[in-house]
């Protein structure tokens, strides 16, 4: 729907930007009585083995405890806590593998007891107080020794820890190899496992009323937290009310039910008083979810002339202790590999593999990331191994226009991949800086490298894909919209506003976007994940939308006479077509029908759609690194994304949420890595100190660019843009080292550890 | 600024007999106003903030110092609440983001260029890091970008990569700069 | 809302000095930054705290009579490096503080509990060491000076006694007449960091600025404290200011430099980084001597 003057495509400003910059805005715990038990949990400190007791007697005896509770008391109720849409279909439902604390501990910082108490230092004294007497038992952190007979077993019902293995085999690899003539390439390698590090911790807080149980929570999925609730406590989802009120970011993380089930219960059992629960940063590390650190092995046999025969791919996937959302991760990077360079031999493999580790979950990019890195370091290496530029390597083997991919339907609609990357050579000045930097001696170095990236848009075949919009009439012609998707900061709650206004045909401002998610209140809606919040509520508020203006101009066609063919509804008066007239404005009509002694009414709309179309969104970035040698250290020194996210919604913050992807893209690729000490299991830097997220000093100036291919088949013309930012500057970036030092680097993060050690062998020190 | 000498009577630590637990009359100039409360002394200035006075813009992130949504102003100069005891505020003056908006509910430079240049996002970090903005536009100094990007480096951010923040910090500083300069002129005139 | 004991706030030195007095068991807690931290993890739950947070008189910087630099051990970090006898005589030991953590940190950060926490990345400490610091201390008995180099007795450990709080830092105007210094941080990142190793140098050049008079050179995580390289100083001291020569002492302080295997960094690579940066900070500390390489 390409509005001419419409406020899509324009940049307005935030719908919250007010109460944010005022401190106004309310988050979970600002919410929560100052006055609400604090409740604190226990975690493992072994990384495997069983709960064999837990003397309680002296936590007891501290002022202001309330209740302790072990996992000897909780329900036997297993449940699923990624932030997938439930199925019907047992087979196709995610892993019920975790009780609210559990015996049966598999990762150092697992869930054994928790206190609830007046307050917070006493519910801190009483859980160092808590006696833990623990079976240990033998632990594997490495998903290649998880995966050898007689390995430690963490789930029963997965023999050699694999939850789940999955193939591809298009056409005749092995035959195809035969070929004379193929030059093989064959790389590993390893990304790390990674944390959000949303500044906002996870935090909830319950209370009972009515009989139910309310869980206010920091949360990406109020609907499917619902869900998940109800099933941890065994008791009918309808008994579970969850308000999700401004989030401080989320990335995946709050895109899993986190401690929401066990706040919960912790309020049961305290008489429906309300309980908070707030993860402190080091268990927000330790204890919540990361990112899968994912092992590749990639071999491509390819021809003289550039073009790939056959293509192997195997990918491992560290899974850590809990199934959460499991195998999707692996699965959707080992996806888009036949679909990326289309070849038609392909074998392809990806496991999935329990360690004892945090449970890996969704995070930015959903397996895309860790994919891009090995895809596209290996695409480098194989044009290094024929000679030829990388970029042209690309330009000659990456999706063509026209593609189809068989299972997803998805259609490469435009030639995207070559527009992006013609658009970011030309305005980073690539061919230029590739020359500069080709011949360079001495300590300091320049490189310049480039990444392309596959993502999609949302999660339809795989799963269910809907969305619910309710549009409220006010009387000053003003609308309140309400959907299930949720703003978790990437501005959600505007793109939602501006469709809304075009739809409708009111301003921008007469819009009240409804930010708060309630269960009880708000259209049911899956939530923030997948990249598919502004393409799949889009149908939802168009279909909706058009339903309220329908309402509107049959009620313009009691009040005005005029034939509702002739009547339009633009920039919030009632217009007669015909003469461009303006016959009433909307604020007239509201109060009119509302209040009409004759024939009133409230105009409202609400509608849910269900989306049976997912949509492709490309992009590359170019990024130039300064590398010194004997310092051993690699910094990125500019760096560009371009995206064809479709019809940009609002162009300064798909900006900006481009910048905020680079940005954990980069600490991605140089710094980030959640240490785990091999003799024990801890995790050994789980605060926001010794875990090297990037600072205000540690990237350059972020550039974004867009080609903006109308999508055809969304309701705006948008596609995914929330997690296509990060998933390209790691292997861009390891490609630019390449090129400034001729030092292939394969694992992430390019650390100075790292650097020492390859630069080391490089005997370039 | 250099550390003036407490001007108001310092008050002593209070211990109940019965409990043990020891109070403190805290008096400050909270956001312009004097303000005084009993405070537990084992309370961070976060606490006494968030809890005795709801001023809620104060966030906690990490409880350690580590990321800069606890920041506040004490006399003229940031610190991490978090990590600073309430029973020290006595005798300080404290601003809060709360403490920026006009008397009419106008908003300051700085907040609306957080709101203009997009350099908002989840808002979490937001708070903290606009008082620090504050302490930097309140120099009336001019700084490089570079100079920016160290004066902001005690917050992290993961929404925005910095980008859309520095913007915002940036053109403020060369507004306020720019209309010192004419109203200088003007007066030389 | 932190786990603690009691709180006894100090009103003067002589003060604190009798509140440790009475109560043995407390810990001196100075901006915090550590101390607060610490109970926060647990490690110092429950303790006593005598807090000297509020001793104006132990803050600021004062050129004594006989030339000598008083830095009152609760200057904060960043008052410091403002500081404008720091930038005239010792700009690198403001340089060096300006490095520590972020701008919150280095306002509530003292020079004082950065050293006597004992910790070897201590960003002011290698640099105190270069600078050949004198630590001042008042306890019962009264007044003592320590060189820096004793102060330091083990990972965490100082030469603190009972009751005795850290009260200044003296830089002796021969220890910075005629020197200058540069002062290199490695660190993960570049800001919100420990230091992976920091190596602070300060050298003396001949009148003509072709020799070395003097140098020192030392560091921190280069050991369990910080410390100097001592047989690179002597290889160095007499060595015409050369290219070379400088590259010969910094490959000679791997006879000083002790670093362990930790999971933050390998024992070869603190080796490395260890030459990589005394190079490096020769360097640049000759240039601001008015020399050349």
């Amino acid at each position: 729907m390409k509005e001419k003057n419409g406020v899509i495509g324009k940049s307005v400003k935030r719908v919250d930007a007010f109460e944010k910059v005022t401190g106004r805005a309310k988050y979970t715990d600002d919410l929560c009585d100052r006055n609400a038990y604090v409740a604190k949990v226990l975690h493992s400190t072994i990384a495997h083995g069983y709960v064999k007791s837990i003397d309680t007697a002296e936590a007891e005896k501290i002022p202001g405890v309330v209740r302790i509770v072990t996992c000897f008391d909780v329900p036997k109720n297993y449940f699923p806590t990624a932030g997938h849409p439930w199925s019907t279909e047992p087979a196709h439902q995610d892993v019920a593998d975790r009780l609210l604390l559990t015996d049966h501990v598999r990762y150092y910082g697992d869930d054994v007891a928790a206190v609830v108490a007046e307050n917070e230092v006493a519910a801190a004294q009483a859980v160092r107080a808590l006696k833990v007497e623990y079976e240990e038992l033998p632990f594997v952190l490495d998903v290649h020794k998880a995966m050898e007979d007689g390995a430690p077993q963490l789930h029963e019902k997965y023999p050699n820890n694999i939850l789940a293995h999955t193939s591809i085999r298009n056409g005749d690899y092995e035959n195809a190899i035969k070929e004379p003539g193929l030059k093989k390439v064959e790389g590993w390698y390893q990304t790390p496992t990674v944390q959000h590090c949303h500044i906002e911790n996870p935090v909830c807080y319950a209370y009972m009323e009515q009989g139910r149980v309310v869980v206010v929570s920091s949360t990406q999925i109020p609907h499917i937290c619902r869900r998940v609730v109800g099933q941890a406590l065994g008791i009918p989802w309808g008994q579970v009310r969850i308000i999700k009120p401004y989030i401080g970011g989320g990335f995946g993380n709050k895109q899993d039910v986190l401690y929401e089930p066990l706040c919960a219960y912790l309020s049961t059992v305290v008489g429906g008083r309300t309980v908070k629960l707030e993860i402190p940063r080091e268990e927000t590390f330790s204890s919540t979810r990361v990112r899968h650190a994912i092992h590749f092995h990639i071999v491509s046999y390819v021809r003289e002339d550039g073009t790939y025969a056959a293509r192997k791919f195997e990918s491992f996937s560290d899974q850590g202790a809990y199934a959460s959302h499991g195998h999707s991760i692996a699965a959707k990077g080992m996806g888009c590999f036949p679909q990326l360079y289309p070849c038609p031999n392909i074998e392809a493999d990806t496991y999935t593999v329990f360690t004892n580790k945090a449970a890996s979950g969704a995070m930015r990019g959903y397996g895309i990331p860790q994919a891009m890195f090995a895809m596209e370091s290996h695409t480098d290496d194989v044009a290094r191994a024929l000679g030829v530029s990388p970029y042209e390597f690309r330009m000659k083997n990456v999706m063509p226009k026209g593609f189809t991919d068989g299972f997803s339907k998805n259609v490469n609609y435009y030639d995207t991949f070559r527009e992006c990357m013609e658009k970011g050579r030309k305005e980073f000045g690539y061919d230029k800086r590739l020359e500069k930097y080709a011949h360079q001696t001495g300590e300091i170095r320049r490189g310049v490298g480039m990444a392309v990236f596959w993502y999609n848009t949302g999660v339809w075949p795989i799963s269910l894909e809907t969305s619910a919009c309710r549009m409220v009439l006010n009387q000053d012609g003003s609308i309140q919209v309400q959907v299930g998707e949720t703003e978790i900061g990437q501005g959600a709650d505007t793109a939602f506003a501006q469709m809304a206004a075009d739809t409708v045909g009111i301003p921008f401002e007469m819009v009240h976007v409804v930010s708060t998610q309630d269960t009880d209140i708000t259209p049911f809606g899956t939530g923030a994940y997948a990249s598919r919040q502004t393409y799949m509520a889009g149908f939802s508020i168009r279909q909706t939308g058009e339903l309220l203006k329908a309402k509107i101009i049959e009620t313009a066609c009691e009040l005005t006479r005029q034939m509702k063919e002739n009547l339009d509804v633009v920039d919030g008066n009632i217009v007669r077509t015909t003469d461009g007239d303006i016959l009433m404005s909307l604020g007239e009509l509201a109060t009119e029908k509302l209040y009409s002694l004759t024939n009133n009414g409230h105009l409202t709309a609400e509608s849910s759609y269900q989306i049976k179309n997912n949509a492709y969104s490309f992009g590359c970035t170019f990024v130039e690194v300064e590398v010194d040698i004997p310092g051993c250290r690699a910094q990125v020194t500019d760096i560009l994304n371009v995206h064809d996210c479709g019809q940009l919604i609002n162009p300064a913050l798909a900006e900006a949420q481009v910048h905020g992807g680079m940005s954990m893209g980069i600490g991605y690729a140089l710094s980030e890595k959640l240490l785990y000490d091999e003799r024990t299991g801890r995790p050994l830097n789980n605060n926001l100190l010794d875990y090297k997220l990037s600072t205000f000093m540690d990237h350059p100036d972020l550039q974004a660019s867009f080609i903006e291919n109308y999508e055809p088949t969304s309701a705006y013309g948008t596609k995914a843009l929330g997690e296509p930012p990060t998933c390209s500057p790691a292997p861009a970036i390891r490609n630019a080292i390449l090129q400034a030092t001729g030092v292939a680097l394969n694992e992430i993060p390019m650390r100075p550890h790292l650097l020492f050690d390859e630069f080391k062998k490089a005997e370039l020190i | 600024m250099e550390e003036k000498k407490n001007p108001v009577m310092k008050h002593a630590v209070m211990t109940d007999p019965g409990s043990g637990k020891q109070y403190k009359l805290v008096r400050c100039r909270i956001n312009g106003v004097e303000r005084e409360t009993m405070v537990d002394v084992r309370a961070s200035l976060t606490d006494m903030l968030r809890n005795d006075y709801s001023l809620s813009s104060v966030k906690k992130g990490c409880e350690v110092g580590e990321c800069g949504a606890c920041n506040v102003i004490i006399d003229g100069e940031c610190y991490n609440s978090c990590i600073y005891l309430a029973v020290w505020a006595d005798g300080k003056d404290i601003r809060t983001l709360e403490g920026l908006m006009g008397p009419n509910g106008e908003l300051s430079d700085i907040q609306q260029a957080f709101i203009d240049e997009a350099a908002v996002q989840c808002g979490f970090c937001t708070p903290g890091v606009i008082m620090s903005a504050v302490e930097i536009l309140e120099s009336g100094k001019e700084y490089t970008r570079d100079e920016l990007r160290k004066l902001l480096s005690g917050h992290l951010c993961r929404c925005t990569g910095y980008e859309n923040i520095l913007n915002a910090v940036e053109k403020t500083m060369k507004k306020r700069l720019s209309e010192k300069e004419a109203a200088a002129g003007q007066t030389a005139e | 809302m932190y786990d603690m004991k009691a709180l006894y706030e100090a009103e003067s030195v002589q003060d604190a000095v009798r509140l440790l007095e009475e109560h043995p068991e407390a810990q001196i807690i100075a901006g915090g930054s550590d101390v607060l931290v610490q109970m926060r993890e647990g490690k110092r739950a429950g303790v006593e705290l005598v807090s000297i947070y509020g001793l104006d008189e132990l803050r600021g910087v004062k050129l004594e009579e006989d030339g000598t630099l008083r830095i009152g051990s609760l200057t904060s970090f960043s008052h410091i490096t403002k500081d404008p006898l720091i930038q005239k005589y010792i700009n690198v030991l403001g340089e060096a503080v300006d490095m520590v953590g972020g701008p919150q940190i280095r306002n509530i950060g003292t020079i004082g509990g950065n050293t006597c926490n004992g910790v070897t990345s201590a960003d002011s400490a290698s640099t105190l060491h270069a600078w050949d610091a004198v630590i001042e201390l008042t306890g019962p008995q009264g007044v003592r000076l320590t060189p820096i180099k004793d102060f330091y007795i083990k990972a965490g450990k100082v030469d603190l006694r009972p009751a005795e709080i850290q009260t200044g830092i003296l830089i002796r105007k021969e220890s910075y007449e005629g020197y200058a210094g540069h002062y290199i941080k490695y660190a993960m990142r570049n800001a919100m960091d420990i230091a992976t190793l920091g190596c602070s140098v300060n050298v003396k050049l001949s009148a003509d600025k072709k020799v070395f008079e003097d140098v020192r050179i030392a560091y921190g995580v280069a050991g369990p404290v910080p410390m100097r390289a001592v047989h690179a100083e002597e290889a160095g001291r007499g060595l015409e200011v050369t290219d070379g020569n400088i590259e010969k002492i910094g490959d000679t302080v791997l006879e000083d430099v002790t670093p362990r295997d930790s999971w933050r960094a390998s024992k070869a690579f603190r080796e490395h980084i260890s030459k990589v940066l005394c190079k490096r900070a020769l360097r640049e500390a000759v240039l601001r001597a008015g020399g050349a390489v």
